[in-house]
């Protein structure tokens, strides 16, 4: 979207199809601007809320954002597959769905950037399980005529939206980290050693959206309509049992800005709780593992930071014991500022950290966690 | 109780300690020469299938059903036969192979309805498909078979256990944790890292997985469009993340972060 074409303020009802004839609407310089010279991986590529109405081209489209919750609670990634439904710039509409979520409707409906929000207030959703939340989605976007859905490639995202995808026949656009025009998306491969620029040819895009390329939309100053969303009250064989969440009071990994990781240097349980706890405290930070740190039991799946676990992109990434292997870069490598203790000058991790140190963990972390106390950062 | 009939899709993919490399024109990244081996994620699915197996036989009476015959399935250019053997010299008891072109590869799509052809072919009751490629990396395929398919699906997948009679009970990792569903068969299961630690291929078995067979098929065959919907227009390699250097002390480290503005 050329910064020109932004100022521009047409009748988009009226005009769009003319103006379409006229003016090809992604010129290839802002494709090589925004999509192929990425260093760090993709950040928002534009400020969220980019009023819908100054595209010409948006009558065309409309993206209906799927709102991921639990318990009454929306996740974070739904706020950043707002923004990204946002980029395309046509009209967004969210939808969620479970039992008593009217509050959260209420919520919902002062996010910026949303248009309307369609509400399915029914028990039977509340779990995310694909085989009823996929009919839900298939029938409202049915309905709905969107172009474009977005969602945030959660665990829920990775397991609704390529079932949605299959039974619309259409390709799965998956974990994407910038947008360069309706049809063209950039996503990571090969953990993130690759950057991929695809062009989709189907006509509704299934897309689940790299929370950590996007900001997440503002959460006050919207108005968007309540609408009750259509409910296709499918049966399927399959009963949601139970739930086993490592409960913590530390800001969640996915969207701290600061987080603590520790590797198998940290050599056993005790060490890692020892080492690494402190260090997080001091600077609030979430923690994180490397893969070989959670295999070994030092900490809980759920912490675990790479291509196989979870993507994060904090403003500080703290390394402990982690040598770098590409794996691991694969979670990580797009934080502002990477820093590593190691006692091995020659980990991989110092080729990409911004600060470095080469120590005994057992006593560096210590020191520097009590200085950074005594400092009150 | 029924008796379970498994299909395990395979890929063979570039070595996951390998760095991928880009070519010199941006197309595509440089597969010839390059070490490749089975995807790690089918590695764990192969192995899960045999052990419902092996769980079967240490004990009959356990509700673990029997296992009637493991199938993988590969789709991919001709050397990815090796994938299916060491599929099979895991324990698969035969394979099914579809040869394509290295750039005729089908996306997540086209797999996952080749899948299901074969799933209603070989009257399949059981689908162990890893939970992502690490090339592609997109997660798709177990999650678009089993919707093509009509049925229950449970994505990385960290404990598979059965219940009489026809109930699966898996245990998925989810972002904080993990979840327990119990769906009825049939079903599609991906598997996470977690499940299990696969064996190693020896090589006696590796010997005797020469014998077993390997049906060949085509897309054709199974009445199957795997044409492309996703086409690549670009693929580059990042721009690589300067080190900013090593600094001598924690008073240093301190230093350069507050430079930084990190703390």
């Amino acid at each position: 979207m050329t910064p020109n074409l932004l100022e521009l303020n047409f009748n988009i009802d009226k005009c769009s199809e003319f103006l379409r004839l006229l003016i090809p609407p992604f010129s290839s310089k802002m494709i090589s601007r925004n999509g192929f010279t990425f260093g760090r991986l993709a950040r928002p590529l534009r400020s969220p809320a980019k009023p819908a109405s100054t595209f010409f081209w948006t009558r065309l489209l409309s993206s209906l954002a799927v709102l991921e919750q639990k318990d009454g609670k929306l996740n974070q990634n739904a706020l950043r597959a707002i923004t990204a439904a946002q980029q395309l710039g046509g009209p967004v509409t969210g939808i969620v769905a479970g039992g008593n979520i009217q509050e959260l409707a209420k919520e919902i409906s002062e996010i910026q950037g949303i248009q309307k929000i369609l509400v399915v207030d029914n028990p039977a959703y509340e779990k995310g399980l694909p085989e009823f939340f996929a009919p839900l989605l298939i029938e409202n976007i049915k309905k709905g005529g969107y172009s474009h859905v977005f969602a945030g490639h959660t665990a829920f995202g990775k397991s609704v939206m390529p079932r949605v995808a299959a039974l619309l026949d259409v390709s799965q656009i998956s974990d994407i980290t910038a947008i360069i025009n309706e049809n063209t998306f950039v996503r990571p491969i090969y953990a993130g050693n690759i950057i991929s620029t695809m062009e989709s040819l189907d006509k509704v895009k299934i897309i689940t959206v790299r929370g950590t390329a996007f900001q997440p939309a503002e959460t006050q100053g919207g108005s968007a309509s309540i609408e009750a969303g259509t409910d296709p009250k499918v049966n399927f064989p399959i009963e949601w049992l139970s739930e086993n969440l490592s409960i913590t009071d530390r800001p969640n990994l996915s969207s701290a800005g600061r987080v603590v990781s520790g590797g198998r240097g940290l050599k056993s349980k005790e060490g890692f709780d020892r080492v690494i706890l402190p260090l997080a405290d001091a600077l609030g930070a979430a923690i994180g593992a490397s893969r070989a740190a959670v295999d070994s039991g030092y900490a809980d799946n759920s912490l675990q930071v790479g291509q196989t676990g979870k993507v994060v992109a904090p403003q500080l990434y703290f390394c402990i014991g982690i040598s770098g292997a590409i794996q691991h870069l694969a979670g990580m490598k797009d934080s502002k500022i990477i820093a590593a203790i190691n006692k091995d000058p020659g980990a991989p991790i110092f080729q990409v950290a911004d600060v470095g140190l080469v120590g005994d963990l057992f006593e560096k972390v210590p020191e520097l966690t009590n200085k950074l106390k005594q400092q009150a950062v | 109780m029924s008796t379970l009939r498994i299909l395990v899709p395979v890929k063979r993919v570039i070595d996951y300690a390998i760095k991928p490399r880009v070519n010199p024109a941006k197309t595509a990244v440089v597969k010839t020469g390059v070490k490749h081996s089975l995807n790690p994620f089918d590695e764990i699915s192969v192995e899960e299938a045999v052990k419902i197996r092996e769980r079967n036989v240490k004990s009959p009476s356990s509700s673990t059903p029997n296992v009637d015959e493991i199938i993988a399935f590969s789709i991919g250019p001709p050397r990815s036969v090796e994938t299916l053997r060491t599929a099979m010299a895991m324990g698969a008891d035969r394979s099914i192979f579809i040869e394509v072109n290295d750039d005729e590869e089908p996306e997540s799509l086209g797999v996952a309805k080749l899948l299901a052809k074969i799933v209603q072919k070989e009257k399949i009751n059981l689908v162990i498909a890893g939970k992502q490629s690490i090339d592609s990396d997109a997660g798709s395929v177990g999650g678009m078979l089993s919707g093509l398919l009509g049925w229950g699906f449970a994505g990385q997948a960290c404990n598979i256990t059965f219940q009489k009679p026809n109930f699966c009970v898996i245990e998925k990792e989810v972002d904080g944790g993990t979840e327990t569903v119990r769906g009825s068969l049939p079903m599609v299961i991906t598997t996470d890292l977690r499940l299990n630690e696969p064996r190693y291929a020896t090589l006696s078995n590796l010997m005797k997985a020469k014998r077993k067979i390997i049906d060949k098929l085509t897309p054709e065959e199974l009445g199957v469009d795997i044409s492309r919907r996703l086409l690549t227009r670009e693929v580059t390699e990042p721009l690589p993340r300067q080190g900013g250097g090593k600094v001598e002390d924690v008073d240093s480290m301190i230093q350069r972060l507050k430079e930084l503005h990190a703390i």
